[in-house]
């Protein structure tokens, strides 16, 4: 079958250093993914397209790029799936929210000082055992979830926090902090979620979900991200806005059975907090000039008495 | 048949308009709302409730579930989020031994899920059962002068699994189909999948108003006149935090894109008076875009 590809190019070494699209087309088998395309269009019509691979075999994560504007391995994208419905070219970008070194490369240093910022090696306490650490089969069995990253950066590329806040750890780092802070052998876990708990960690995430979809081994980053908060919260981290939050959605619900926006504003502030409240304001004053105010009096669902025994009921199975 | 209607709690709150306009729109389009059935259903949990407890949020929309079945109807939703918290916990509620588990809490008032409940917003509903076809032959009023760029935010198109989307490929495009149905023309723009920002609102300020200025700043350049989202949180931040998005990230020029619900702009087509779908409680003032239209907020 015919084959088109629109390649993004950027040659840092040019006259003048633009970024650019390149179109080729090639005739490819069907059992072909994306990977082999590239790597025939390097081979046979042009030497100078750069890009990473190696294993061609979804195992090294070397050759994560946008795919049709989504992240993905181009060595485990088949050009079948990846043809555009339209009959257009198929579109391959670098890696987004990484620094463009060359055509389809990234500069990965920014990704690795993630990682190792949220220390990814064991740190047990107390005496060394004269053998192994043992562990639970259960937990690392758990655990293979998230050891089966890649590092392939594929959630860092389509992460929409990192595209307006390079600060943020991002979802594969906080994956890897996840690992640790779920290791059973491990003795760090306040000071890491202490960590976790600042400005650029676990509280940043938005929950869109890119990282859930475009990881190629099913991690499940912001699964992670979520379950760290929960931590978080019961080592004691309670003192920020995201604690407060989710803490005060859940009572809403737990006692009216549905949410009080005026309130859960109100309270993940922190009803103290006269700063955040007076700049609440203006916020307030246009929306009541449009009429879009909640019910000033928050009234209970009928039967909210039946969710709090819910409540009462699945939060008595955590302590149980 | 008619679906049992679940409204969610924003549409109940600082987004009435949606309401509004969701009741009149499905009235036209023959789409029957059983009004009381999911009237002691509660919060889906928004994702917020799962970051505490994941458990306790999937007894709770097998409750709503349950109460669905038990009415014998089906759930239509008109909140993205709601669809998409209700979806991934309908996925994991599938596993049998899972559902007994949680069933034993719900058993004291007598509900019970078998797993039969699937959810679905209203966009969906337009497309897979009302029919793209039918809603063409009922718009009375085309609006080709509009320009509008979609806003689908994250919870209607992520995760793609449990959101069906392999066996409903046409929920992939549904709000464009759904501009081009009522005659107006589609800004398509990268962002439109995206994050509002409204997650991080009170938690990170400056991030959250970045994306909101980048999503209507994007869809303004590329000549759209409004947006339109079936999500009300999104339409929460794009709309009621803009003039700020702006003032931090564009202080030179206001951006001024309304943000429509999407009933508002099927009603528009149908003919609804904008008063009644009340176009004129939105912070981005719909003045302009209504009047190319010859309507007046």
């Amino acid at each position: 079958m015919q084959v088109k590809f629109k390649v993004r190019r950027f040659d840092p070494d040019a006259d003048r250093p633009v970024a650019r699209y390149d179109e080729y087309e090639l005739e490819m088998s069907e059992s072909n993914t994306v990977l082999d395309g590239l790597i025939r269009i390097r081979e046979e019509m042009d030497g100078t397209l750069a890009l990473r691979c190696s294993c061609r075999s979804a195992i090294c994560g070397s050759c994560a790029m946008r795919i049709n504007g989504q992240a993905g391995l181009a060595c485990n994208t088949l050009l079948i799936h990846a043809i555009p419905k339209d009959g257009g070219p198929i579109v391959v970008e670098p890696a987004g929210n990484l620094e463009v070194q060359k055509d389809l490369i990234v500069d990965f240093a920014p990704f690795w000082s993630k990682v190792r910022a949220v220390q990814p090696w064991l740190q047990p306490e107390g005496p060394e055992p004269e053998t192994e650490y043992i562990a639970p089969a259960d937990d690392m069995q758990h655990l293979t979830g998230v050891m089966a990253c890649i590092m392939c950066g594929a959630c860092v590329s389509d992460c929409t926090v990192l595209d307006v806040d390079d600060n943020f750890l991002g979802p594969a780092a906080l994956a890897k902090a996840y690992r640790f802070v779920r290791d059973p052998r491990d003795d760090a876990d306040s000071s890491r979620l202490g960590a976790l708990n600042e400005y650029g960690g676990v509280w940043d995430c938005t929950r869109c979900m890119q990282c859930v979809e475009v990881c190629p081994k099913n991690v499940d980053p912001m699964g992670r991200i979520m379950a760290l908060r929960d931590r978080a919260m019961e080592e004691g981290y309670t003192n920020t806005t995201g604690a407060r939050h989710a803490k005060a959605f859940s009572d809403s619900v737990e006692h009216s059975g549905w949410l009080d926006e005026t309130k859960l504003v109100v309270k993940s502030h922190g009803v103290t907090n006269v700063k955040e409240m007076l700049k609440l304001l203006p916020v307030a004053a246009r929306s009541f000039r449009a009429g879009k105010v909640p019910p000033l009096r928050h009234k209970s669902i009928p039967g909210a008495e039946n969710v709090r025994r819910v409540f009462e009921k699945v939060e008595s199975r955590d302590q149980g | 048949m008619p679906y049992a209607f679940y409204p969610g709690c924003v549409s109940r709150g600082a987004c009435p308009e949606l309401y509004a306009a969701t009741l009149e729109v499905c009235r036209r389009l023959g789409i029957e709302l059983d009004l009381t059935t999911m009237q002691s259903a509660s919060c889906t949990g928004a994702g917020v409730l799962q970051e505490k407890n994941l458990r306790l949020g999937d007894t709770l929309n097998a409750r709503t579930f349950a109460m669905a079945e038990r009415a014998g109807r089906q759930i239509l939703t008109i909140c993205s989020t709601c669809q998409g918290v209700m979806s991934q916990a309908n996925a994991r509620l599938q596993d049998d031994d899972y559902r007994a588990s949680v069933n034993e809490d719900l058993a004291e008032e007598g509900l019970s899920y078998n797993g039969t409940a699937d959810p679905k917003h209203l966009l969906w509903v337009i497309v897979e059962e009302v029919g793209i076809d039918t809603l063409e032959s009922m718009v009375v009023q085309r609006l080709p002068s509009l320009r509008i760029a979609p806003f689908y935010g994250c919870y209607i198109v992520r995760p793609s699994s449990d959101l069906k989307f392999e066996e409903h490929p046409e929920r992939e495009d549904a709000l464009e189909r759904v501009i081009e149905a009522v005659g107006a023309q589609v800004v398509d723009f990268p962002g439109k999948t995206l994050c509002c920002g409204f997650p991080i609102l009170t938690i990170n300020e400056t991030n959250s108003l970045k994306m909101v200025a980048n999503h209507t700043m994007d869809a303004k350049g590329r000549g759209a006149d409004a947006m339109v989202t079936p999500c009300p949180l999104c339409h929460l931040n794009l709309d009621g935090y803009q003039p700020q998005a702006a003032k931090a990230n564009s202080p030179l020029s206001p951006i001024d894109v309304p943000i429509l619900h999407l009933p508002q702009l099927i009603g528009l087509a149908l003919g609804i008076p904008p008063k009644a779908m009340r176009l004129n409680s939105h912070i981005v003032s719909t003045k302009t875009m209504l009047s190319e239209l010859a309507l007046s907020p």
